[in-house]
């Protein structure tokens, strides 16, 4: 009972992860680039959710939505001011960019409210136990993963299904011929970075109210753990950062549950220096030759 | 007589950098440099150990490693370990701090170097985290709160490892096997055409810089008292990063002035510690949109006083000296 137990945690975890790794997979298909600054619109996310919930006093959808709309125009402004004169810049030019860009973020943010911590509203959500043949779920977990996967499935519905989704996957393809074709390239990636950087917003309400403590450096490690996820699942595509996110928390869970809890953070960069030696596409990707 | 010509800029940087060494030993001893600029001097020193060693791995070989503090933090804790556990002199905690880093460096290396890129900085990110993690969880180093350590750091010692790492680097870069890692940079899959086994440079450049970056933890835990996990996170391996790319992807001397210039920076805005990140990351970003290469690109500061053609890689840099 207790790895089933252990398991249900996972899974909660994991949809955060999830949603953060659809941001960077999404980026990283579309212009190749790390967006290292994700994990900080992430914490943006959750910030700007716990104050529409205090000063304006709002439910727990609402101030979602706020956040989802706010980190949109934070991810299409830093792509417009940061990434966007980087097009044709060097691999390393560009890390470094957002490397910059994180700090800025974190940094701006501290200066404007300090670094202390807030703790989120716990009554945002009902938290009711239930009880499912001796495993206690709290409502508050499925309550997340229930949210994660409407994102998710409205997510493949955005990329599957529009117009703007067709132009993606184009661009994502091939640039060059995408641009010929009479697709705008500029326009596509910023709505690539509106999208996962809303999908991040929306991860960090969901992460403060399932660990209730915010903070302004609390993007880096769960960034990174999600950029993690992304390489799991095969970086690019975005069924293996849905799969990589649940699959890295479960593993969380269990290191957690096995009495480790102390290593917990240090498994996923195992995870990912072991992933990047033997099967570095990742679980659903497939192994491309350099072309010289 | 042609053997004079071609080494004079050397043995004339040689002879600078051992008098700077002599002019400091006695502003020291004689007390006319107080505490607080013995303090930074020696971080300075420090620091410039960490960005040479850097650009060896990024700018000569061209591998972008962002996982430097990792090795930074295995040298501090090796050479504490020695000296304090072991009570071993401080020469065997340098040289454990070394060859512990170097290890270090072997041992991720040789995997991670098949990767490329942004997989490689990734992996290296990852690893630096997981040697912090690490260190915060064996309690023979004391976990979190870290290990006291006595004050072993003098400037004779600060110097000496200062000329050996920049004058290993600058020599290496100018010899056989620093071309090749030239040419790595370059473009691998030409230089592995040219029959380069890039693998084997690529680890041995790793390899290097790890044990100079070990020494310079060897420094710092000997110099501050106490070493903490904390001192190791990913935002000194950025602070390594910036005094590299800063000072220009493939420079060694733009590094030494980067790593000095921004220590006094920093230094002087030690007690608002936001705004030096604020302007640190507004600095990175304004030099990556209109300035990639740096300030120096990959031209020496000796290029400056030349007016032949200038050799690429830095020999004649014996110490900071040269900067002025």
């Amino acid at each position: 009972m207790e790895l089933i137990q252990q398991l249900v945690n996972g899974i909660s975890l994991g949809s955060i992860y999830a949603l953060i790794a659809l941001g960077y997979t999404m980026v990283y298909g579309i212009v190749r680039l790390i967006n290292f600054a994700h994990g900080d619109v992430f914490m943006i996310g959750s910030f700007v959710g716990f104050y529409a919930v205090t000063m304006l006093g709002v439910g727990f959808f609402p101030a979602l939505l706020l956040a989802m709309a706010a980190c949109a125009v934070l991810g299409v402004v830093i792509e417009r001011i940061a990434y966007k004169p980087l097009r044709n810049a060097t691999r390393i030019a560009v890390l470094i960019t957002a490397i910059g860009v994180s700090l800025l973020i974190e940094y701006v943010t501290i200066y404007l409210r300090g670094a202390q911590p807030e703790a989120y509203p716990s009554t945002l959500l009902s938290d009711r136990n239930l009880e499912l043949f001796g495993v206690v779920i709290s409502s508050q977990s499925l309550f997340i993963l229930g949210t994660s996967l409407v994102l998710m499935v409205l997510l493949q519905f955005i990329v599957h299904r529009t117009k703007i989704g067709k132009a993606m996957r184009a661009v994502s393809h091939d640039a060059e011929a995408a641009r010929l074709m009479g697709i705008n390239v500029d326009n596509t990636i910023s709505a690539t970075f509106a999208i996962g950087s809303a999908l991040a917003g929306a991860a960090g309400v969901i992460f403060g109210i399932y660990y209730t403590k915010i903070e302004p450096l609390m993007g880096i490690l769960p960034g990174l753990k999600a950029f993690v996820a992304a390489v799991l699942g095969g970086i690019g595509i975005i069924p293996g950062a849905m799969v990589g996110g649940l699959l890295l928390g479960v593993i969380e869970s269990l290191v957690s549950g096995l009495g480790y809890s102390l290593w917990r953070d240090g498994v996923a960069f195992v995870i990912l220096i072991l992933i990047l030696i033997f099967r570095p596409a990742g679980l659903f990707g497939k192994n491309v030759r350099e072309k010289v | 007589m042609a053997t004079w010509k071609r080494t004079r800029g050397f043995w004339v940087s040689v002879i600078l950098a051992f008098s700077f060494f002599v002019v400091v030993e006695w502003l020291i001893a004689s007390g006319t440099l107080n505490i607080f600029y013995v303090n930074t001097l020696f971080f300075m020193a420090i620091n410039v150990i960490l960005a040479v060693s850097l650009h060896l791995i990024i700018g000569i070989t061209g591998q972008f490693s962002i996982g430097h503090a990792g090795f930074f933090a295995v040298g501090a804790y090796a050479s504490a370990i020695m000296t304090m556990k072991l009570q071993l002199p401080f020469a065997a905690g340098v040289l454990a701090a070394g060859v512990a880093a170097a290890l270090a460096g072997l041992i991720i290396g040789v995997p991670s170097l098949r990767l490329k890129g942004d997989y490689l900085a990734i992996a290296t990110l990852g690893f630096g985290e997981i040697v912090r993690i690490a260190l915060l969880n064996i309690d023979y180093v004391g976990g979190a709160s870290g290990m006291t350590v006595t004050h072993m750091t003098t400037w004779p010692w600060v110097f000496a490892c200062l000329f050996a790492t920049i004058l290993v680097i600058a020599n290496f870069t100018n010899s056989t096997h620093g071309r090749a890692c030239i040419s790595i940079r370059e473009d691998e899959i030409a230089a592995d055409a040219m029959g380069i086994n890039t693998t084997y440079y690529k680890v041995a450049a790793f390899v290097i810089g790890s044990f100079f970056a070990g020494i310079a933890g060897a420094l710092y835990a000997h110099h501050f008292y106490i070493i903490q996990p904390s001192n190791f996170g990913f935002l000194k391996s950025f602070d390594i990063l910036i005094f590299v790319v800063l000072g220009g992807l493939g420079s060694l001397s733009g590094a030494v002035v980067a790593a000095v210039l921004l220590t006094i920076v920093s230094t002087f805005l030690q007690n608002y510690p936001e705004t030096r990140m604020i302007i640190y990351s507004i600095v990175l970003i304004l030099v990556m949109l209109y300035r990639p290469t740096g300030l120096m690109g990959t031209k020496e500061l000796s290029s400056l006083f030349k007016w032949r053609k200038a050799a690429q890689g830095g020999m004649n840099h014996g110490g900071k000296n040269t900067v002025a």
